[in-house]
């Protein structure tokens, strides 16, 4: 009997529960709610300083969500750019938000959550180093902002003025990004002067200043980042751009070759097979990820697209190379 | 002595039995447990962020703890009537404050204890296998002595509250008291912008009148160091030795006023 009531009294609820349920689908149609915008990103907080007072004793731990909020902010917009979604702006002159609709251009996002990131937990040193590697990454890697990776570092800098791996990191932006070789030169040698500092920063910035934009001051300046990435993903990037550089140096062999068999022929090679068979390369080249080189109509050589080590990057002091 | 600690061991076995107390800690363990999942999502992090989570969360959980086990410690006892029975033994009203005051205290110990061991057994899950160069970029070693530091200091602070929580319970009601206490412990977090008040008002009276404030309040911000430890950076040990003493003398003032409040109560 007592079973049978408890019964009966859950169902009942269960029915006034569906009723509900089904009132609120009715009333939805009848008034639409707003659809929700997964590409409308809002910073909710825009003061780091602000946010760290209001944060108080966990400011730390905030810092730690707005960065985890912020690698997944750089990830997936790189993802969605990637993919090629359709209605993508060109690459973003300003980071800003748009404040008349609250949406953004691509990464506009990335410097904000950065600086808040690093207001909330002024020693969050991957903020600052990983930060402008964001930042300063071409578009569509990245928003292609060196003077904002910069701004960052010497942020950090203000903080934590002994930080020479800050120092040496403004130095590789303003010479990859930037292709300023004389003021990463500059940054090389503070970083060097400082105690505690390795000792190859000081032979790095002579490097720069003799042989700024030379192939052999990138190898030597990527060798550096590598020994001193502090973490797998930023030591794997340095091994991807020599990888890169060891690409080129190729791609600058196979120009021979190709030279050779057009001034022969009077026509650019249309494929590998031409030139094998004119003895010229031994097989078809591939590139340090084995992946092969591609042969463009004109006759240079680039990398495939399908390769990790797409795109080759523009070095610092050489004209660009043409694109695959 | 022999009254408050046979008080205060009472107060430590009911605690323990509080079914509130356990799904707290059972909570604070599991975040740090989801911590280690969060940190993947940190690039390298990881163990920075565990640091900040587990410390947090032994923060925020003993903070709960002492609120809402120390706001009932006198009114609960009224409640239930059996004060009647406790003041009728040969025991002065001071002992019944110290011996509840102590209990909890001990309670406290344990529940931090119990977090921090979690805290660590995660960290040392996380640091297990990895390689030394990841290991050297870290500001702090994973299994960090210092973060001992900081939960001694989190435990002080947590004893400062309980006494203020066991202070409004001698006279106030329980939903009172967790509100006058949650308002000392914001008003404790935040209390440096009233030393510095001159600086956005006019009135003298009003600034003194702040300023006198700001060292009437508990100082909490003082017991935080999670920053500089999770950043490996020394926290001296004079500074935690002077945190201790004010702590001491701060508790042992509200012990004096809830044992004086406590004293006049009239349970009839």
């Amino acid at each position: 009997m007592k079973i049978a009531r408890d019964a009966g009294i859950l169902a009942l609820a269960m029915v006034l529960m569906a009723a509900a349920v089904r009132v609120e689908s009715f009333r939805e149609a009848r008034f639409p709610v707003p659809q929700f915008d997964p590409d409308q990103e809002v910073l909710y907080f825009r003061s780091g300083s602000e946010l760290r007072r209001a944060s108080n004793a966990f400011s730390t731990l905030t810092a730690d969500l707005y960065w985890i909020r912020a690698i997944q902010y750089f990830g997936g917009t790189r993802r969605r750019l990637a993919a090629g979604m359709p209605g993508q702006p060109g690459p973003p002159r300003a980071l800003s938000v748009d404040s008349s609709t609250g949406s953004t251009s691509d990464y506009s996002l990335l410097y904000p959550l950065l600086d808040i990131t690093t207001t909330l937990d002024p020693r969050f040193n991957i903020a600052y180093r990983f930060g402008a590697v964001f930042l300063a990454e071409s578009y569509p890697g990245g928003p292609g902002r060196p003077d904002l990776a910069v701004d960052l570092l010497e942020k950090g800098l203000r903080e934590r003025p002994d930080k020479w791996e800050y120092m040496e990191d403004i130095g590789f932006v303003q010479y990859w990004y930037s292709h300023d070789y004389r003021a990463a030169a500059g940054w090389f040698e503070k970083a060097s002067a400082v105690p505690g500092a390795p000792w190859w920063l000081r032979s790095l910035a002579a490097s720069m200043l003799a042989e700024g934009g030379d192939r052999r001051s990138s190898r030597l300046m990527w060798q550096a980042i590598r020994q001193s990435a502090e973490i797998d993903w930023l030591r794997q990037d340095a091994e991807r751009r020599l990888m890169q550089l060891s690409a080129l140096d190729a791609i600058e062999a196979l120009e021979k070759p190709i030279q050779a068999f057009t001034t022969k022929r009077a026509h650019a090679p249309a494929a590998w097979a031409d030139l094998i068979r004119a003895g010229l390369v031994p097989g078809v080249p591939l590139d340090p990820t084995g992946i092969p080189y591609e042969l463009l109509p004109d006759g240079h050589v680039g990398v495939s697209r399908s390769s990790a080590l797409f795109p080759l990057p523009e070095e610092p002091g050489l004209s660009p190379r043409p694109p695959a | 002595m022999r009254a408050t600690l046979r008080i205060a061991t009472s107060v430590f076995r009911e605690s323990v039995r509080d079914k509130v107390l356990y799904n707290l800690v059972l909570f604070a363990v599991l975040l740090m447990i989801a911590s280690y999942l969060i940190g993947e999502l940190s690039a390298g992090q990881d163990v920075k962020i565990i640091k900040d989570l587990g410390l947090g969360a032994t923060s925020i959980f003993g903070l709960f703890i002492a609120i809402f086990i120390g706001i009932g410690l006198v009114s609960k006892e009224v409640e239930r009537r059996s004060i009647y029975s406790l003041l009728a033994k040969p025991i002065h009203r001071y002992h019944v404050i110290v011996g509840k005051y102590l209990g909890l205290v001990l309670t406290l110990a344990v529940n931090v204890a119990v977090m921090a061991t979690a805290l660590y057994a995660v960290l040392a899950y996380t640091a297990w296998g990895v390689s030394p160069e990841t290991a050297r970029a870290w500001d702090a070693p994973a299994l960090d002595p210092a973060l001992v530091e900081a939960v001694g200091l989190i435990f002080l602070e947590l004893t400062l509250v309980t006494a203020i929580a066991l202070f409004f319970s001698t006279f106030s009601t329980p939903i009172l008291s967790a509100a006058l206490t949650a308002g000392f412990v914001i008003s404790g977090h935040f209390s440096s912008d009233l030393r510095n008040f001159q600086s956005v008002v006019n009135s003298p009276v009003a600034a003194q009148l702040a300023r006198g404030l700001y060292w009437v309040l508990p100082n909490l911000a003082q017991f935080d160091i999670k920053a500089e430890v999770v950043h490996g950076r020394t926290v001296p040990l004079s500074y935690v030795a002077l945190a201790f003493s004010y702590t001491s003398l701060y508790v042992g003032a509200l012990l004096v006023m809830s044992a004086f409040v406590f004293s006049r109560r009239n349970f009839k």
